[in-house]
């Protein structure tokens, strides 16, 4: 049985324009060009529907969403539809000013990242010259507007043994929370997997400082930890299912059931351009296709984790394997899991690459 | 960086900052929005997270509750300091 459900939060990629290039960005790598993207009525418009459709939150994201002029004006409208708002952000961009009127039109949250916690490694990640100690001004600047402040942390074999300095800035900043995020391996991170995944070892010790820091942070900052799927047992609950929680809407419109699903090329996707949102969300093919249980394979279809994790991550299944109706091969009993395991043995016991950074035209 | 909140009868806890209460029509229910989260009230929950304005302590919050409910002062101190507790360790309440 296939019951549809509202989504609860609207991934809004405002573009795909970024004054950083990190190499594990979740961006397509067909990035989509400023020419293209949706105007502002078109988006108010396209967040009206997702208010109707049973959204709670929208993220505003990218790219960088504060190269949008407009996202004040965005901000106010999804303020005014009684959504809770939050900016997903690098922050090289911002500034007193400007936080200030994101504060003003009804901004509830914001996610900054940091690419490391100091500035030769931070600055050499996301490919941005004076990055690091732009946000970290940033941070600043957000707590003292009165925002409650998350700190996005990707890690990978490049930063890991920064990992307790990245907790004690994050602490310093004064964060209420922080993601630290093992990479994970779609578009750019796929193509740039040797230079940044980690051996198990580094997981394990990953693992051991952020259990360590949840104890000893109790209470004071909230600490979500993400792990890398290539090393787990069982594969995560990807979006909490395909078209049951989540949607994405490209800068361009294309309706996406999550961000990385035009790397699924056997899919295509409908825009809000060309048809209500509504509509996309329940009848489209797209979102159909691997929504509920009906379409899993075994292992899949007999498992009693079915409607925990969902059969896993559709992408992941696509990119090692060229079907995306697979059983991802995160998990273990997939019997690809060992083709997996061995693209990242062979990856953390390799040279380390250079990075290909994200830029238009790189991918 | 901020101290933990502990929770006792003297507190005035109030929702903190970036967390919201509010009605979700589509699913006829009352939720607490926090970043990342999303925290669905069952009745008894939502009698108390109603009452917490920064000004009501929590003393008076029980006393309020085992008079509406008939029930037991101390269980229902109980209840209503397990929960505030909890959403407090999640940043969610703040006193």
């Amino acid at each position: 049985m296939n019951e549809i459900s509202p989504p609860l939060a609207l991934l809004a990629e405002l573009t795909h324009r970024c004054p950083l290039q990190c190499p594990y960005c979740s961006n397509p790598l067909n990035l989509e060009r400023g020419s293209g993207e949706l105007t502002t009525a078109e988006w108010q418009r396209a967040i009206d529907e997702a208010a109707a459709l049973g959204i709670l939150q929208i993220h505003f994201s990218g790219g960088e969403p504060t190269v949008r002029r407009d996202l004040e004006a965005l901000v106010r409208h999804a303020h005014d539809a009684n959504l809770y708002t939050n900016l997903i952000t690098a922050g090289v961009m911002l500034d007193a000013e400007r936080i200030g009127s994101l504060v003003e039109a009804g901004l509830d949250h914001v996610q900054l990242s940091f690419q490391d916690s100091e500035p030769v490694g931070g600055d050499r990640i996301g490919g941005f010259k004076g990055g690091h100690a732009k946000k970290i001004e940033v941070a600043r600047l957000i707590r003292a507007a009165g925002l409650p402040l998350t700190l996005n942390l990707v890690v990978h074999r490049q930063n890991l043994h920064h990992l307790e300095d990245l907790i004690a800035m994050a602490v310093e900043l004064d964060a209420h929370r922080m993601e630290i995020a093992h990479v994970q391996y779609y578009g750019w991170a796929f193509k740039n997997r040797a230079a940044l995944m980690p051996t198990r070892t580094q997981l394990e010790q990953a693992t051991a400082v952020v259990t360590a820091a949840r104890e000893r942070l109790k209470g004071k900052v909230v600490i979500d930890y993400v792990v890398p799927d290539y090393y787990a047992r069982r594969p995560k609950s990807c979006m909490g299912g395909w078209g049951r929680q989540f949607l994405n809407i490209s800068p361009t419109g294309k309706v996406l059931p999550c961000h990385a699903a035009e790397s699924v090329t056997t899919l295509s996707f409908d825009s809000v351009r060309q048809r209500p949102l509504g509509d996309i969300w329940r009848n489209s093919e797209a979102f159909n296709r691997y929504r509920g249980t009906d379409w899993m394979p075994e292992p899949c279809h007999s498992c009693d984790r079915r409607e925990i994790d969902w059969g896993g991550c559709r992408c992941q299944a696509f990119a090692i394997l060229g079907d995306a109706g697979a059983t991802d091969p995160a998990c273990g009993l997939s019997p690809f899991h060992d083709r997996l395991v061995h693209l990242a043995e062979q990856d953390a016991a390799g040279e380390t690459p250079e990075f290909v950074y994200r830029r238009i035209g790189a991918g | 960086m901020s101290e933990r909140a502990v929770i006792d009868e003297s507190s005035t806890p109030r929702l903190a900052r970036g967390a919201r209460l509010q009605f979700d029509q589509h699913r006829d229910r009352w939720i607490v929005q926090a970043p990342e989260r999303l925290f669905v009230l069952d009745p008894i929950a939502l009698e108390i997270v109603q009452r917490c304005d920064g000004a009501v302590s929590v003393g008076a919050m029980v006393d309020e509750l085992a008079a509406k409910y008939n029930a037991p002062r101390d269980v229902i101190l109980r209840d209503v300091s397990a929960l505030l507790q909890d959403f407090a360790d999640k940043g969610v309440m703040t006193t």
